[in-house]
């Protein structure tokens, strides 16, 4: 039970925070990255665009 | 005919007939009404779909007229009638519970009225009958408006709409009739959830299809928000009733799991039910209409993204906070409050973001009060979930637990964000569905505002003092270390709040009603919108 509980606290610590960093890295790069900007202008004025 | 209009009442004829079966052998006249009410409705409708069959044109619907996409808008509009409907119900139901706190003489002495039957009706018919309808409208028009495209399928839309109608007929009834496995926000019984289950696996195909087809490159992010909306809920609903019926003929299940991992599987639900059900899919409602509303675009849309990984990945650890001083290990408990805490940053980040969207346009908030009620419900947002971090701290929930001020913090959400962001969604939906200029009236939409304004504080003051009031008596000791107060005396110092309360759901209450009014008034005699372009502005010599 307390080589268990051991094991996963371990895993969560490490493995968890790496996994939390890296999809908190991946996804402000991706929000943040130059080259997305115009898209991302064009993007928040859609609902203002009729048809 | 086309493949679903001859595979669909195959399906309803052989649930028809399962239900028959099942009502004959019950020996619950509860479920044997239950069993017969699902096999009407599967005989209707079969019924219905052959009479639409012979009603409608021979060729399906065409997917653009003109080059411009030819939404589906008939879906939307019946959502937008039924959440209208189950407001009105639901919000009667919660002052009528209000009332019967405060003079417990209105529970009349019957079972099916009784306050522990009626409380689930209340917290359902808000959050799934009204807020469910009101996404289900949203997310089909959003959808359909920002892919460009069609909403997908010809039955399936409807398929999703009358089963979701069902399942909150069958649920409501059953909380009546004593059928409950007695789970907050999950109380209907095995057979109801695996309905539900079949209609949300529908709505989300339904979904995916019309993004899948859709005429944008980019998906936009009130889309985002509705899918993961959809996926989660889809996720919670099924873990979360995992049970197992003590016979096919029996309305009762017991759950796969008991003890503190069920306990755990619940608030895992429960509070989830808050995080994508009453959260992802409304921040979907908000980054829709209000910059369109405001006639201006997102304030920041690197923003919206951020706010959305950071809320969906974040939310689903939260649930243990609902479990302090439990047998939950106490490092659950932490993680569960950790987690809750760092919400607070994309919370906050997603309300600045829909604030700042007016920049450039605060003087609409003078005028237009749909505006307003959208934005205050922002405002609303932004209280909610200062306050919900904070409550989630285990010292201080050893005070708030178990108190009213859990249920003026949750009104304060559920009114004040979740409500005021519908109605200002249906204020702008009406008009646009229904080809009109403006709402019937919009000095009416100004009295909405405030009656259920004024309403939600004097809901929200009154529970915030009665609960903290509570708390404290209940830790009071004497001198001599005996508690000071019975638990009797506790209950006799909240009825003035109980009374207060009573009064600020009255005025909520009224406020729908008048936008009812107006709705109806906005549909019959309301102003259309001519086809004919506005001749263009000579200047004055």
């Amino acid at each position: 039970m307390t080589e268990t509980y051991a094991f996963l606290a371990h895993l969560a610590q490490s493995a968890g925070l790496l996994y939390f960093m890296g999809i908190f890295i991946g996804m402000a790069a991706y929000a943040f990255w130059p080259s997305n900007k115009a898209k991302f202008d064009e993007a928040a004025a859609m609902p203002l665009r009729e048809d | 005919m086309t493949v679903p209009e001859m595979l669909l009442p195959l399906f309803f004829a052989a649930v028809g007939f399962v239900w028959l079966l099942i009502g004959a052998r019950t020996e619950e006249p509860e479920f044997g009404f239950h069993a017969f009410l699902s096999a009407a409705a599967c005989a209707a409708a079969i019924f219905v779909i052959f009479n639409r069959y012979f009603d409608r044109p021979a060729e399906a619907p065409p997917q653009e007229i003109d080059g411009k996409p030819n939404y589906n808008f008939d879906i939307v509009r019946f959502a937008v009638i039924a959440a209208l409907f189950w407001g009105i119900a639901g919000f009667l139901v919660g002052l009528i519970l209000a009332l019967q706190l405060a003079f417990p003489v209105l529970n009349l002495d019957l079972q099916w009225i009784a306050f522990g039957r009626l409380r689930p009706l209340h917290t359902s018919a808000v959050i799934f009958a009204f807020g469910g309808n009101v996404l289900l409208a949203t997310s089909f028009y959003v959808v359909q408006r920002t892919c460009r495209a069609r909403l997908a399928g010809d039955l399936a839309p409807w398929f999703v709409f009358w089963g979701y109608q069902f399942f909150i007929v069958i649920a409501g009834t059953g909380y009546l009739l004593g059928i409950t496995q007695s789970k907050e926000y999950a109380e209907p019984e095995w057979y109801a959830d695996l309905w539900l289950t079949i209609v949300w696996v529908t709505y989300l195909l339904v979904f995916l299809a019309t993004l899948w087809k859709r005429k944008e490159p980019h998906i936009y992010v009130a889309n985002w928000f509705f899918l993961a909306f959809i996926v989660t809920v889809a996720m919670l609903h099924v873990g979360n009733n995992l049970a197992v019926p003590i016979s096919p003929y029996s309305s009762k299940s017991y759950v796969v799991w008991g003890g503190v991992q069920d306990a755990m599987f619940q608030w895992w639900y429960g509070h989830n039910a808050v995080g994508f059900f009453l959260t992802a899919g409304f921040l979907a409602i908000m980054y829709y209409f209000i910059p369109k509303r405001a006639e201006r675009p997102i304030y920041s849309y690197r923003l919206s993204i951020v706010h959305f990984w950071s809320v969906i990945f974040l939310y689903i650890w939260a649930g243990p906070h609902h479990l302090h001083y439990t047998a939950l290990p106490d490092w659950a408990q932490t993680l569960g409050m950790t987690f809750s805490i760092m919400l607070w940053m994309p919370s906050w980040g997603g309300m600045i973001n829909g604030l700042m969207t007016l920049s450039g346009a605060w003087d609409k908030l003078r005028t237009d009060p749909v505006l307003r009620m959208l934005v205050v419900s922002v405002a609303f947002y932004g209280m909610a979930t200062f306050e919900g971090p904070l409550m989630s701290i285990r010292s201080v929930n050893s005070l708030s637990h178990y108190t009213d001020w859990t249920i003026g913090h949750v009104h304060s959400g559920a009114l004040g964000w979740n409500a005021f962001v519908s109605f200002g969604a249906i204020y702008c939906l009406v008009p646009w569905l229904w080809n009109r200029k403006e709402m019937w009236s919009l000095r009416l939409v100004n009295w909405h505002f405030w009656l259920a304004t004024l309403g939600i504080v004097l809901y929200i003051t009154a529970m915030w003092v009665s609960g903290i009031l509570q708390g404290l008596m209940w830790r009071a000791y004497t001198s001599l270390g005996f508690l000071e107060y019975s638990f009797i005396e506790t209950v006799a110092a909240m009825h003035p709040f109980y009374v207060i309360r009573a009064m600020g759901g009255a005025l909520f209450l009224t406020g729908a009603l008048i936008m009812v009014f107006n709705v109806w008034k906005t549909i019959t005699v309301g102003e259309e919108v001519s086809s004919v372009p506005a001749p263009a502005m000579v200047p004055a010599e």
